[in-house]
């Protein structure tokens, strides 16, 4: 893509220290345990206008990927570019204004003392979005905007469901004008009915105002209704990036084959069976060499457990971290799923 | 992709505002009434003192001293002839003033220092922390007689004693609470919102963490007003001759075989403003608590 | 037909309240799960599938009580049923596996100690018998290295694993009865995927039924074969579960289906239920989804609706069914 990315990282690395004591320093002897790699080289870009999403199970690094984007943890090292300037590491008002938040939780994200209107007047006065005269009527354009009323000015946070709740909190990162939304799992603490109309607005948001979105999910399936791009990550690295269709139809890595395949279907006629994973993810203490995968990879050979691959173009606008990603389309016809058990009715 | 508007205008039509607050109303609160109540009479009898007592509480008259009750003298007189009643009447003018004044500069400065040291963390945080240790390791009361002789008796020394110790029950309450609720994402949404550190933590976290600081405070005013008591008793306190609950019980228990009134009614006195603030504290901690909120 | 394993009839569950008007929170329930079944509930939250399978279990949380209907259990009342007699069946007929096993299993006991207890107590099995047993049970629900995890605490294992634990720890007496609620809930979608096989291979080796309350309709299309819909306290819904997912027959499910993004059918759009679950405090007189439902007519406002056959093993409360979907699905 020729246009500048509104948003790039690379080589982004995050590393928690633990039991840094110094009692723990002199009894331990080997360092490996007590440092944690959430994140462990992220290349990833966000295109003008897009929704991407960030796809990975627990452990995997997106929550704290996600709080390095919107500034609220720093990373150990790495690049971050904003519209092509780098970010500076701690940012000012202006700076922070631009790339805002969608978080999980619904009700730890709302202050529980701060009613709504006063909570969205105090954004607009402080950044000067609007003159101090138009603050209430632009308050209310913003609720309108998320799909509430006038009403819910003067209403405090308690006072409203979870999917009423994540509104306030879309219409809030709204208020500062942004061009980056980045939305932590956003419709996961939701009830599924509930889940659909946010997932809606964030269509909506994408398409009239031109936002940018980074969409963090341990669903695929939502996933795949909402966004352009997938990006899936595996222990703190991107493994895979494709456009939404492409990474479904041509999943260029063992991982992504194995997520796709685990998504609990709706129709009985596609009960899957095809690919089956061992083991659950390893620690991000202890990062097994080679190729992070692996030790759960059915396509494991001698190279895999030597070689850390990179993220590697595979087909255009396609990128995967996998020595055999070419193969993996043969592989998949004459490898056999490890367990065969009796199934569903 | 999806339609979504006309979803959207589906969804407006039926919103509205599901939960209403279902929590029975601050005055339905038993405790908190009977607090206020005590409290509230215990304020209005300092205030109106020199209203309220009949005599003049210092004057000696050693003619009238020791007397039983008599309708001249309600609770009768102490060994200089002094009026019960305006002595206690205007000793809770003493002893409230002392036990909030005591209590509200360790509020504020015990507050302020635990709020940083919670929100800043590091250093900082370690540092202060080390100090409040410290404290802790002293028995209360110890340190405060132990300031008092330092700073000799009179009010002024005790606030001092008082707030050098207590500061730091109020250092550790708040630096907790601020451990819990800079984690929440509103905290983060806020910086996000680039605001500063100082407006996150007076007006966004603040309000969330004070609350078990005030429920506290009304328990410590319970411990001040017995601190003073006891300082009288031990001669350590307000001086001489004013009136003053702790010096009246000090007084009063010579007599305690032929005038049992003299230190029993100023003790009853302490027992019912500590029974009272320590009903207001529970009442305050249903009615702050941030559960009842959500 | 034969006895039903389990037989909910009219099972109405709630706080009792000293004046009179309990709040009523699951209401005149009833549902069989035949031997071997795998029975899903399925509903969002606050729509009492929880409570129901607690109720089962005799796990009401304190306050809430079962305030009439009856539960039979191979043709025994357990409603009233004495507590030491009750808890007998725990183990042995019945058991349960929860949503977070973290706060399920003991954290200062050893795995293999806290599966062998239940062997040892119901089925009177020595120590040692008992723990090879419990390693055995480890062993079938795939978890490597049997033998050193019993010795591990809950603490040092992963999450999947502790969910394989609880199984291994439900099923080490052969009970007729698996209740689980919300079992892979707290799981990554891989290790899901691995957990719900386990369950349903153990299940069909040892001819366990299932009642399996969740949230995620892919997750019952894929463990189960009957279903239930609850929605505010009432199942709306029941019947084969690939009868219900191709042609359901009550709006809520509908909707329901319809909101969720089914990875087979990328394309389709997502439609939400509009509208808010309802205030349990607040009934209304009549059916429960009307407040939300598109096709509401007057009469439904009126009364609760009957739960009326649609086919064949099929039932939906809902009086406009027929105008509804007979038109839709050809």
């Amino acid at each position: 893509m020729t246009e500048t990315p509104v948003l790039r990282v690379a080589d982004i690395t995050k590393t928690y220290h633990l039991n840094t004591s110094v009692l723990a320093r002199i009894t331990r002897k080997d360092d490996k345990q007590s440092s944690l790699h959430a994140l462990d080289g992220v290349d990833l870009q966000l295109n003008k206008g897009e929704i991407l999403a960030l796809v990975g199970e627990s452990g995997s690094g997106k929550s704290t990927l996600a709080k390095i984007l919107v500034g609220s943890a720093t990373p150990t090292s790495g690049e971050l570019d904003y519209h092509g300037e780098p970010m500076p590491l701690h940012r000012n008002k202006d700076a922070s204004r631009r790339i805002q938040m969608v978080f999980q939780d619904p009700y730890s994200s709302l202050n529980p003392r701060i009613s709504i209107g006063s909570m969205l007047k105090e954004l607009l006065v402080l950044h000067n979005i609007v003159p101090k005269s138009e603050v209430r009527a632009e308050s209310i354009r913003l609720l309108n905007l998320v799909g509430l009323e006038e009403d819910a000015l003067q209403a405090y946070p308690s006072q409203f469901s979870g999917g009423q709740r994540q509104r306030i909190a879309i219409a809030r990162a709204l208020a500062v004008r942004p061009d980056i939304l980045i939305a932590d799992e956003p419709v996961s603490a939701l009830d599924v009915s509930v889940q659909a109309t946010i997932l809606e607005l964030f269509a909506t948001l994408q398409r009239d105002l031109g936002l940018s979105i980074l969409f963090v999910a341990h669903n695929l399936a939502v996933v795949q209704h909402l966004s352009q791009r997938v990006a899936v990550m595996y222990l703190g690295r991107i493994v895979e990036v494709a456009e939404t269709e492409e990474l479904f139809r041509n999943p260029r890595h063992p991982y992504t084959r194995a997520l796709i395949d685990s998504i609990p279907r709706m129709s009985a006629e596609s009960v899957n069976e095809e690919f089956f994973l061992d083991g659950e993810p390893p620690s991000p203490f202890n990062i097994p060499a080679g190729c992070r995968f692996n030790p759960r990879c059915p396509y494991a050979s001698d190279a895999c457990r030597t070689t850390d691959p990179a993220l590697e173009t595979v087909a255009p606008q396609h990128e995967s971290a996998c020595i055999r990603a070419s193969e993996l389309d043969t592989l998949a016809l004459t490898i056999k799923p490890r367990r065969t058990g009796n199934t569903a009715a | 992709m999806t339609t979504p508007t006309a979803a959207l205008v589906a969804y407006k039509q039926k919103r509205r505002l599901t939960r209403s607050r279902s929590i029975k109303p601050w005055y339905r609160n038993g405790s908190l009434m009977a607090g206020i109540i005590i409290v509230g009479l215990l304020v209005l009898v300092a205030v109106l003192a020199p209203v309220l007592a009949p005599y003049n509480p210092i004057t000696q008259n050693l003619e009238d001293a020791i007397q039983s009750p008599s309708p001249a003298h309600w609770l009768g007189t102490d060994q200089f002839g002094r009026d019960v009643l305006s002595r206690l009447i205007w000793g809770a003018q003493v002893d409230l003033r002392v036990g909030f004044l005591a209590v509200f500069i360790p509020f504020v400065i015990g507050s302020t220092l635990g709020a940083i040291a919670g929100y800043f963390g590091g250093w900082l945080d370690t540092i202060l922390m080390r100090i409040v240790d410290t404290f802790f390791a002293f028995p209360f009361y110890v340190m405060v007689i132990v300031l008092v002789f330092v700073f000799g008796s009179g009010e002024s020394s005790i606030y001092i004693a008082i707030a050098t110790v207590s500061w730091v029950s109020y250092a550790r309450i708040v630096r907790g609470e601020v451990l819990i609720a800079k984690k929440q994402d509103y905290v983060v949404a806020a910086r996000l919102g680039g605001m500063s550190h100082a407006r996150i933590l007076v007006r966004h976290i603040g309000p969330n963490v004070l609350s078990q600081a005030i429920i506290y405070a009304m328990s410590d005013i319970v411990m001040d007003i017995m601190a003073i008591v006891t300082l009288g008793y031990l001669g350590l306190g307000i001086a001489p001759p004013t009136a003053e609950w702790g010096s009246m019980i000090n007084d009063g228990q010579q007599f305690i075989t032929t005038q049992w009134q003299l230190a029993t009614i100023p003790g009853l006195v302490v027992v019912v403003t500590s029974l009272g603030l320590s009903w207001l504290g529970d009442g305050l901690s249903d009615l702050l608590s941030p559960e009842r909120r959500k | 037909m034969e006895t039903p394993l389990l037989s909910v009839k009219s099972l109405t569950i709630g706080i009792r309240r000293p004046k009179g008007s309990d709040t009523i929170i699951v209401d005149d329930l009833s549902f069989d799960i035949q031997q071997g079944e795998r029975f899903g509930i399925v509903g969002e939250s606050g729509s009492g599938k929880s409570l129901t399978l607690r109720a089962i279990a005799d796990l009401l949380p304190k306050g809430v009580k079962v305030l009439s209907g009856s539960i039979l259990y191979n043709g025994a009342e357990l409603v009233g049923m004495p507590t030491a007699q009750r808890r007998k069946l725990m183990g042995p007929e019945i058991a349960m596996i929860f949503q977070e096993p973290m706060t399920a299993l003991n954290p200062v006991i050893r795995v293999g100690d806290q599966i062998a207890e239940g062997p040892r107590r119901y089925l009177g099995l020595s120590k040692k018998a008992a723990m090879e047993l419990a390693i055995e049970m480890m062993a079938k629900t795939g978890i490597p290295d049997p033998a050193r995890r019993a010795r591990a605490y809950p603490h040092e294992l992963s999450g999947g694993l502790r969910q394989r634990i609880m199984i291994a720890m439900a099923l080490s007496c052969g009970p007729k009865l698996l209740l689980c609620d919300e079992p892979t809930t707290a799981l990554d979608v891989t290790v899901q995927h691995q957990v719900l096989k386990v369950l349903e291979e153990l299940c069909d080796d040892s001819g366990a039924a299932l009642a399996f309350v969740t949230h995620d309709l892919a997750v019952v299309n894929q463990t189960c074969s009957d279903l239930a819909v609850m929605y505010a306290g009432h199942i709306i819904e029941a019947g084969r579960v690939k009868d219900v997912f191709s042609d359901p027959r009550h709006p809520y499910t509908k909707g329901l289906l319809d909101s969720a993004p089914d990875f087979d059918q990328p394309d389709r759009d997502l439609v939400p239920i509009p509208g808010f679950p309802p205030n349990l405090a607040a009934r209304t007189a009549g059916c429960a989804f009307a407040p939300r439902c598109a096709f509401a007519v007057d009469a439904c406002t009126v009364a609760i609706p009957p739960t009326l056959e649609v086919a064949p093993g099929h039932k939906a409360a809902c009086i406009e069914s027929e105008r509804i979907f007979e038109g839709i699905l050809a």
